[in-house]
């Protein structure tokens, strides 16, 4: 597989580590009332979807930037890559 | 039909012209007691076992494609009972006692070859945690023993005993672990519970469940809505497919096993050989060639095919520990997909849905388990409690935190 990293160009999926779906993205609130509900299931559940999937690679043998991947389970196709960084701002934005 | 010597004799004499179909291939009914979902080595077994330890036999297993088009034919037939945790260990070795005597039980040749395995350690450390696994292993009435350098070089002369960064300062062996023919352990089981009255229905893919009020009264189909007592999955490395169409998430995430086979070659190594110091195994199938393995591609995936950093990555790994395979030509390869679990270790458990239970979890490593996960999950639908060796293997473990993490790996299932 090639990732097309958003700073550097066509890579190799080997230089990356992958550490899996974004949602790991949206830690829970640690003081919630149901914190040890919320960490169990960001913890360990997993929608693991056959077909489009988000998830988290990180360029160890490279920038060491973490990658948001939109790719597709059953085929390795990858349509989308951006800075997870970028992903984390717009949304902090958004929220204000 | 039994088979026997004498069967074989009276057949070749007569023009082979009495063999039947193994298995029947009926229709499905409207309803059963139990239908099974998946037809692999673990669904199939369930069936047998559901028939012939318990006397239930109003029995379906509804299987999406063929019997044995997962990963029971994908996988490299290594059996063995070396784990360490209680949670494992007892449950491996009465896997391993099941395969022992399985082809007598269910009178059918798999081709059950005890031909030993050995797992290789490169530094003192990892020879101290081999100690503590054999000794585990021990206690759990399994068979182990310690070899060191010596005694690995008296078994294996070719290995790279002085590779510089790799050197092999011994092992731990398991005399009674080693290979199977794949495919005939799901023919023989899928012969022995249709022979007892279970329908096998193959092409019927399950595409939902029907759950009224909690509770599940059966399964659609792409053959039609089929009702039934209990339901069981059983699909190893589309448990989240299938599960999320009953409103689940699992601790799983489905990842891709490769593995490769190299041209037939003279008989060079004569048990299943792992390397300690990365990821990588050897055993040489009866046909001569070399059938070997090594790590998951590491990303989620349910195409059964991987990529070739991996491919790389095995090789690198052969030639490390076994020079001499460097000279062998690639036959084939292929990949399977694997229900890889948060520790690690596998699920034989009821679900919050009355009536809808679930076996998964494999991992790389559930060829070994079929006969006990069968044995196991029969019981479980049987009895609604769990079979005395598999009351660590629930879903809920990791909220009470009570995870069965052979590695250590942490909640990441491309580590274990
Ligand atoms: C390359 C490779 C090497 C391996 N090596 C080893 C090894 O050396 N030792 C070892 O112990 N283990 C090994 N394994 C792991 C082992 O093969 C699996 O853990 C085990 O086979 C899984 O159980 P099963 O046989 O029931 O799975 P499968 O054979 O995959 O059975 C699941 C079945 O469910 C069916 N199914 C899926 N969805 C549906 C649906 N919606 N409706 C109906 N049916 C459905 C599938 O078609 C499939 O036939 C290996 C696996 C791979 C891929």
């Amino acid at each position: 597989m090639i990732i097309n990293h958003p700073l550097l160009g066509p890579r190799d999926a080997a230089e990356f580590v992958y550490l899996g779906d974004a949602a790991l993205l949206n830690r829970p609130d640690w003081q919630a009332s149901d914190a040890a509900e919320q960490f169990y299931d960001y913890q360990y559940l997993r929608d693991n979807p056959a077909g489009d999937h988000r998830e988290l690679w990180y360029h160890e043998q490279g920038d060491r930037s973490w990658l948001i991947v939109a790719r597709n389970t059953l085929s390795h196709e990858i349509t989308k890559v951006e800075l997870a960084r970028d992903v984390a701002r717009a949304r902090k934005q958004a929220h204000g | 039909m039994r088979y026997s010597a004498l069967k074989i004799l009276t057949e070749a004499l007569t023009g082979n012209k009495g063999w039947q179909p193994v298995w029947r291939e009926p229709e499905p009914k409207p309803a059963y007691d139990v239908i099974v979902i998946g037809g692999g080595g673990h669904g199939l077994a369930t069936a047998y076992y559901l028939a012939k330890e318990h006397g239930i036999t109003n029995v379906a297993v509804l299987e999406k494609g063929w019997i044995g088009s997962g990963n029971v034919g994908r996988n490299t037939t290594i059996i063995r009972s070396n784990y360490l945790l209680p949670g494992n260990e007892p449950f491996y070795e009465l896997s391993l006692k099941l395969w022992e005597g399985l082809e007598q039980d269910f009178n059918y040749n798999a081709m059950i070859s005890q031909r030993g395995i050995l797992n290789l350690f490169h530094s003192d450390p990892q020879r101290d945690a081999y100690v503590r696994r054999g000794n585990a292993m021990r206690m759990a009435g399994a068979d182990a023993v310690l070899l060191d350098a010596d005694g690995v070089r008296k078994m294996y002369p070719f290995l790279d005993f002085d590779n510089a960064r790799f050197p092999i300062k011994g092992g731990l062996a398991q005399p009674r672990g080693g290979t199977v023919r794949h495919d005939a352990v799901a023919w023989g089981y899928a012969r022995g519970a249709d022979s007892r009255g279970v329908d096998i229905i193959q092409n019927c893919e399950v595409t939902g469940f029907s759950i009224e009020n909690g509770v599940c009264k059966g399964v659609e189909t792409s053959r039609g809505a089929i009702k039934a007592n209990k339901v069981a999955v059983c699909v190893a490395g589309s448990s989240g497919r299938v599960m999320a169409t009953a409103g689940m998430r699992l601790p799983i995430e489905s990842h891709v096993l490769q593995a490769f086979v190299s041209e037939g070659l003279k008989p060079v190594v004569d048990g299943v050989v792992t390397f300690g110091a990365g990821h990588f195994y050897v055993s040489q199938s009866d046909k001569g060639g070399l059938v070997f393995g090594g790590d998951i591609d590491g990303y989620n995936s349910y195409a059964q095919r991987g990529n070739l950093p991996v491919v790389e990555d095995v090789c690198e790994s052969a030639m490390a520990i076994m020079p001499t395979i460097g000279r062998a030509r690639l036959l084939r390869m292929w990949g399977g997909v694997m229900d890889m679990s948060m520790d690690g270790s596998p699920f034989i458990d009821k679900t919050q849905t009355d009536g809808l239970y679930f076996n998964g979890g494999w991992c790389y490593g559930g060829f070994k388990a079929t006969p006990a996960s069968g044995f196991c999950y029969a019981h479980l639908l049987a009895n609604d409690a769990p079979h005395p060796v598999a009351t660590e293997l629930r879903l809920d473990r990791f909220k009470r935190g009570h995870m069965i993490d052979e590695k250590g790996a942490g909640a990441q299932p491309n580590l274990h």
